[in-house]
């Protein structure tokens, strides 16, 4: 078998359950390609002997009837892995190791699949850029000292450079469908509820939702059948039909009525992004979708809203980091002392500054002109999807409003930054599942994403769309192996 | 609208994360800019909208009370950066 990390998931899975490959000389194939691209720093923490132990394990009494058989992952270093270290990006859980396993990675672990490592990712997922992780930049195996988009800017980076065949990430406003764009791979953030947050540290617990991250929609589909179950330990999983995604996978889209927001044309958007959204209608057309223009009128409050809902919403969830019961702590004259030093000296920047927010947010005398008027809003924005969806089946739109940029480009002004989830955003205060597919490069030859999004638990209709779509487009990712010497 | 230092240091109070007088007036910079940013939902009259409070339009599922996992002190208190016996210890609170 020539180079095995070239060959995608599903190909993986249909040679180990025919013995022309066993688990060992996979695993191996991409530990030792790991190993030779650390300069990529999409690894927190490496497991490799763990994994080819348990490997070996495998093909002892190898169970073929799985659906990950053999197969080695890693995974953001946001889900809770029993007794391997779970940083989340952050100073303040540097030397934490859970005592229990997240709901997402144990359905992993239960379909035969192998724990390679933890993957790089903004500190407790917040940025666009993983450039807030307390372990370093990620680099974008697209290009030397371009970023790979964030949070899962670990596992963006790993999926597109091979380091692991698949992989999962977390998306609170865009985190695994801009990096996916970014690096020109698959990201799918499923139905608020879809997934147990039950392990996964913490953001915007209204937002939250864990996906699959795939160099194609076939290897996404089949990942998400196997993390989407209700989980009762987690109080917002949703007991509802799910479809065997990858099983009742399809090309014939004949009929699908999608949507094209105007909203979506916004102001200083690059031609180039107009140019792939325009040939993104005409792949859906020859699919045989039927295009229909809609209207989303309050697409441009939707950030405004969630920096307001999400650094709420976080404030509240990392007061819990207070360096008594888990993780750092800086010594102190007194309680106050110790809380105060801790919390200052174990997070970073950014997430400071988020929680400050939230916290000015939700302070008494502010309350109803912030936090009670972003609800609202928020509101206002699911609306405008509910009223769209009595006319379409699914909407198309661009994934982020420009292609990857350089490191360090955007760090000294939050707000453009946030600028980058203007696409995605709305989808996650809607609740609503949202795919990403690469779909062509820009005149640097960076790869470009778009967006579908579908309705509350239609994942199988958007996979389904990605799907035929995908084979019209035919993106080809030009990585180039830069940084192994 | 406008965050001061003294804004700044009040929050920093309520969030237990402390600031000097450098970092604060990086992050009142950077506060103004984001709020300046958000103001922008003023323009939307909100009066008769119900807020949306829970996205997951579904009643909380009842369970019965009993006890599934038990025996977990070792665990519990495995990663606490300081112990003793079964006890987080912290610095003297009660002098």
């Amino acid at each position: 078998m020539s180079d095995i990390t070239k060959q995608a998931l599903s190909e993986l899975v249909e040679n180990i359950k025919s013995k022309k490959l066993s688990s060992s000389e996979v695993t191996k194939a991409f530990v030792e390609r790991s190993e030779k691209s650390k300069e990529l720093n999409a690894y927190i923490t490496e497991d490799y002997a763990n994994a080819l132990n348990k490997a070996k394990k495998f093909d002892e009494k190898p169970n073929l009837d799985l659906k990950l058989p053999g197969i080695p992952m890693a995974v953001k270093d946001l889900f809770c892995t029993r007794d391997l270290r779970t940083t989340a990006g952050s100073k303040i859980l540097n030397n934490f190791v859970p005592t229990y396993e997240s709901t997402v990675t144990q359905n992993i672990w239960n379909e035969g699949a192998i724990l390679m490592g933890k993957l790089n990712c903004d500190e407790f997922a917040m940025g666009s850029s993983n450039e807030t992780s307390f372990f370093g930049n990620v680099q974008n195996p697209i290009d030397k000292n371009l970023v790979p988009g964030g949070s899962s800017g670990g596992s963006s980076s790993a999926v597109a450079a091979q380091l692991t065949p698949i992989t999962i990430g977390t998306d609170t406003g865009g985190s695994i469908r801009q990096p996916a764009s970014f690096t020109g791979t698959v990201g799918l953030k499923p139905t608020y509820g879809s997934c147990s947050r039950y392990g996964i540290v913490a953001f915007a617990s209204s937002l939250d939702q864990a996906g699959p991250m795939a160099q194609n929609v076939k290897d996404c589909a089949l990942l998400q059948e196997v993390i989407s179950t209700y989980d009762e330990k987690d109080s917002t999983s949703i007991d509802f039909k799910r479809n065997k995604y990858s099983k009742e996978l399809t090309k014939d889209i004949k009929g699908k009525k999608i949507g094209i927001p105007k909203e979506y044309r916004v102001d200083g958007m690059p031609k180039e992004i107009e140019d792939l959204w325009t040939k993104g209608i005409e792949y859906a057309k020859d699919c045989g979708a039927e295009i229909i223009d809609i209207s989303l009128p309050h697409t441009n409050y939707a950030l405004p809203t969630y920096y307001i809902v999400a650094p709420a919403e976080a404030s509240s969830n990392l007061a819990r980091y207070d360096g008594v019961k888990y993780g750092f702590r800086a010594e102190g004259e007194n309680l106050i002392d110790m809380y105060e030093k801790t919390r200052s000296e174990g997070f970073g920047a950014e997430v400071q500054r988020r929680i400050m927010i939230g916290t000015y947010v939700l302070s008494s005398g502010y309350y109803d002109a912030y936090y009670l008027k972003a609800q609202k809003v928020r509101k206002l924005i699911k609306n405008d999807f509910d009223d769209a969806y009595k006319k379409v089946d699914a909407i198309l739109t661009p994934s982020t409003p420009s292609s990857a940029f350089k490191i360090g480009e955007k760090t000294n002004d939050p707000v453009s930054m946030y600028l980058n989830d203007i696409f995605t955003v709305p989808v996650n205060l809607a609740g609503l599942p949202g795919i990403s597919i690469p779909a062509g490069h820009d005149a640097k030859g960076y790869p470009l994403g778009l967006q579908i999004i579908g309705k509350a638990f239609d994942e199988q209709n958007i996979l389904n769309i990605a799907y035929a779509m995908e084979e019209k487009i035919d993106f080809k990712n030009n990585i180039t192996d830069w940084w192994i010497k | 609208m406008s965050i001061d230092l003294k804004t700044i240091k009040h929050i920093s109070k309520l969030s237990r994360i402390s600031v000097d007088e450098k970092k604060a007036e990086k992050l009142a910079g950077d506060l103004n800019s984001i709020f300046d940013f958000i103001e922008k939902l003023n323009e939307l009259k909100t009066d008769n909208v119900e807020p949306l409070t829970s996205i997951a339009e579904t009643t909380l599922k009842l369970r019965s009370d009993e006890v599934k996992s038990k025996n977990l002190r070792d665990q519990v208190i495995k990663n606490s950066p300081k112990e003793n016996e079964d006890y987080f210890v912290v610095p003297k609170v009660i002098e």
